[in-house]
């Protein structure tokens, strides 16, 4: 250490005087000060010569201590039962292992099994998200396989592919998300291209094992998608000078594909039994849209409200110029103590409303009768509240709720994808560590769409376990 | 040229606006590794803490807030060693700041020139519970650690800073030597310097290594300071609960006994506690460390059994009011570890 710091005084001297240069260039309005400026100078030499003396005393008590054998008259034999090897020099720190760090790779698995009172035909149309358990038994939830790293200074690369094992037994994989984020822009700004979740509310970018029950909120499986609201674009966010945490989101991305379900969709998937089509992207707005504000608070010093506001615009091919307008907001507050141990106790309380303009064209049905143009509008709400209330554990209770307007087409209260639902949840979690989980969740179901089933109840309980696994690299933790 | 010199004018006083002008924003992970940089800094400084000094620094939350304190930050010094693998990255990534990104020189990782204990060899899995590749990141217990962060971090607010670079090494100089006051005894410290007495007490017992000198001149001061309080109970054995106070034990000669916990970061098993219960009674374990964010239910019981003195102490400085500073926590640990030590055997 001594050496170190002797080697980098050397160079001082010399770099002061370019600083000391500039120093006097910037007061020359002030004559006064060069005086004071030279005291300054001097003062500082004085002090460098100081420290080269403390410096040459200590290198010289370190050599008359030493190891060095007999070469300082001051030092005794050492006592036979004394071994005489030198001790380490106390300030050899072991040297830093090098880690590559090219690639962070993890795989996380999750499972479900479960019995319901309602039917596989009708658990298919109640569990609409595309990572929900949706079958009596065992599902194959989410096996994802997540790739991150820096791509050079000034990227960063992400990758979440997804398998899946649906009902027929097939196996799907998709890509879920691959993109890059800018990591240097000046400013506060911060550039996201490729294929990416939709900022849209807090849910809809959050993974499956992330979740804090087993399924997705209904209204976000209707106006998001079942698979969530994502695709191929690019996203600017800005975060704002603002005193508080205020952060400004907008982006562009295809409109078309089952992960834009309320815009194009799936090609020729009809909504409210209004056929839409993809003629193809003639003009800016043929593309999807989508604006996020989120704002964060520190309420107290140990908790946080985060409020954000959600828009999505894009055009959804059902006629000429038709398009659809989502609007969100959220709010999420979560109150952990300082003392916490390993982040429990904690009090998480997390809601999310949602509404959907969609324009439906004019169309003629396959039986030549003719149908207005209309508007349907969808809503709902999602609120839940978890409790971590002892190491490893935590509870939660959700209650869901979605509705739609009267259709022309379809009659509302026979289109599960438009009903109105409501949904309670109680979700009991035991997590032995960061890497695992198991879970038992309770549903119960009101879906009045589901008397249009045979021998279906409207009413249902349905009873889930979940059960995860984390392999690999050592995740951070959104918050 | 008159429509120039308002825009000159304007451009200075841009400039002049610029941070370079205000104090230098410094913030650390942890409050130890503030409370270092407050002393090396002094006020040239703005030195803030993400984590508080009760929280667990292994799972603090990436909220927007510390991405906020993170934005406006000159250096960012994190404890390393994988400490904050849970949180840092997205903090970091979140505020925006390129100058505190890995390998910046605005990003100083702390753990790179301390002593490391406990640096794993061979092959490591996740069965073997929360372990740490890089080694135990719980250094800041052992006072020579502390001595090199400051070195460290008066060289970085020095590289920074350069004009004040002098100012950053005097302070450090000065800290330092009130660390080895602390840790030997003003007196010997006067006597011998600093540097002499790290020296032989990298061989372990400070004393033992000094007892040629003192043979040789019996006018030498006496061992003082934190070295002095716990020489007596050299060789004892400490029950800790998780593995944050292995550079304390080792810095003081004591031996630990093992941890509460069975493997770090899994929670007491009844058949792990009956094994420590049993190899805790002799030779007798007096005292179990307990952090303040552990729940000390096991830690009682095992005392209670063993006749041990759970001690649940600060592992940071605002670890608890008497913690105000590095010192004071030091002096806080120090002291009631030897306390509930007892009588050190004849």
């Amino acid at each position: 250490m001594i050496r170190l710091a002797r080697g980098a005084l050397r160079p001082l001297p010399l770099a002061l005087v370019p600083l000391c240069v500039l120093a006097t260039t910037a007061a020359a309005q002030q004559p006064a000060d060069i005086d004071s400026l030279r005291r300054e100078v001097a003062a500082s030499r004085a002090r460098l010569d100081d420290e080269r003396r403390r410096l040459d005393e200590l290198e010289a008590q370190l050599a008359s201590l030493g190891p060095a054998p007999a070469s300082s008259p001051a030092a005794q034999p050492p006592p036979a039962a004394q071994p005489p090897p030198a001790p380490p020099p106390p300030t050899s720190a072991a040297p830093t292992p090098t880690r590559l760090r090219l690639l962070d790779i993890s795989l996380n698995g999750l499972f479900a099994a479960g019995a319901s009172t309602a039917s596989d035909d009708a658990l298919a149309l109640l569990e609409a998200g595309g990572h929900d358990p949706h079958q009596r038994g065992f599902t194959v939830q989410n096996v994802e396989l997540s790739l991150l790293g820096a791509v050079d200074p000034y990227l960063k690369g992400e990758a979440h592919v997804v398998m899946q094992i649906d009902s027929s037994g097939e196996t799907n994989v998709e890509l879920e998300e691959a993109f890059l984020t800018t990591q240097t822009l000046p400013h506060g700004l911060q550039l996201k291209a490729g294929q990416y979740f939709t900022d849209f509310g807090r849910q809809n970018a959050t993974h499956p094992h992330s979740w804090d029950f087993v399924n997705q909120p209904v209204i976000a499986s209707r106006l998001l998608g079942g698979d969530g609201l994502r695709g191929p674009g690019a996203r600017l966010s800005w975060l704002t000078p603002a005193p508080w945490y205020s952060e400004l989101m907008l982006s562009v991305q295809n409109a078309r594909g089952e992960t834009a379900a309320s815009f194009f969709g799936a090609d020729g998937e009809p909504i409210a039994g209004h056929p839409r089509e993809h003629p193809g992207v003639h003009a800016p707005d043929d593309m999807l849209v989508s604006a996020r504000w989120l704002n964060s608070f520190t309420v107290t010093p140990h908790a946080t409200l985060n409020l954000g506001a959600s828009a999505a615009f894009g055009p959804n091919g059902s006629g000429n110029d038709a398009s659809t307008r989502l609007a969100g907001a959220d709010a999420f507050l979560k109150w952990t103590p300082a003392n916490a141990q390993r982040g429990v106790p904690f009090v998480a309380w997390q809601t999310e409303i949602m509404a959907r303009d969609f324009e439906a064209g004019a169309f003629v049905d396959e039986t030549g009768v003719a149908h207005a143009a209309e508007e349907l509008r969808d809503w709902g709400f999602v609120s839940q509240l978890t409790w971590g209330f002892r190491p490893r554990w935590a509870i939660g209770w959700r209650i869901d709720r979605a509705e739609g307007e009267d259709s022309d087409v379809l009659d509302a209260s026979l289109d599960p994808l438009r009903d109105r639902r409501t949904r309670f949840s109680t979700a009991l979690t035991f997590r032995p560590t960061e890497f695992s989980k198991l879970r038992f969740q309770h549903d119960f179901d009101h879906a009045p769409f589901l008397a249009g089933l045979p021998d279906e109840s409207t009413d249902a309980h349905s009873l889930w376990i979940q059960w995860e696994f984390n392999l690999g690299a050592h995740g951070a933790h959104a918050f | 040229m008159n429509a120039t010199s308002p825009l000159r004018g304007l451009a200075a006083l841009l400039l002049c606006v610029s941070p370079a002008a205000a104090a230098l924003r410094v913030v650390t992970t942890t409050t130890d590794l503030a409370d270092v940089a407050r002393a090396v800094g002094g006020d040239l400084v703005e030195v803030s803490s993400i984590a508080s000094g009760t929280q667990d620094a292994h799972v603090i939350e990436a909220r927007p807030s510390t991405m906020l304190v993170a934005r406006k930050a000159d250096l960012l010094v994190e404890v390393g060693m994988e400490l904050e693998i849970g949180w840092l990255g997205p903090v970091v990534e979140g505020a925006r700041n390129p100058h505190i990104a890995a390998g910046q020189p605005g990003r100083l990782d702390a753990s790179a020139t301390v002593r490391r204990l406990e640096v794993p060899g061979g092959t490591l899995d996740r069965s073997m519970g929360d372990v740490h590749a890089l080694g135990n990141p719980h250094y800041w217990l052992d006072p020579w650690n502390v001595r090199v962060i400051a070195t460290a971090i008066a060289s970085r607010l020095g590289e920074l800073d350069a004009a004040n670079a002098a100012r950053y090494r005097g302070n450090s100089a000065d800290f330092e030597q009130r660390v080895d006051e602390a840790m030997f005894g003003a007196p010997l410290v006067a006597k011998l310097g600093g540097d002499a007495l790290w020296q032989a007490a990298s061989a372990g017992d400070v004393e033992a290594a000094l007892a040629s000198r003192r043979a040789a001149d019996p006018s030498l001061p006496a061992l003082g300071g934190w070295s002095a309080k716990l020489r007596p109970w050299r060789g004892a054995r400490v029950l800790t609960y998780h593995r944050s106070w292995s550079y304390l034990l080792d810095r003081f000669g004591l031996q630990s006994a093992g941890e509460i916990e069975p493997k770090p970061g899994i929670p007491p098993t009844p058949g792990h506690l009956a094994e420590l219960v049993a190899s805790c009674r002799t030779p007798p374990v007096k005292a179990i460390l307990v952090e303040p964010f552990y729940n000390d239910q096991a830690p009682r019981l095992v005392a209670s059994q063993i006749g041990a003195t759970v001690l649940r102490l600060p592992l940071s400085v605002g670890g608890d009011a008497a913690a105000k500073d590095w010192f004071a926590l030091m002096d806080h640990v120090v002291g009631d570890l030897a306390a509930a030590l007892g009588a050190p055997a004849p």
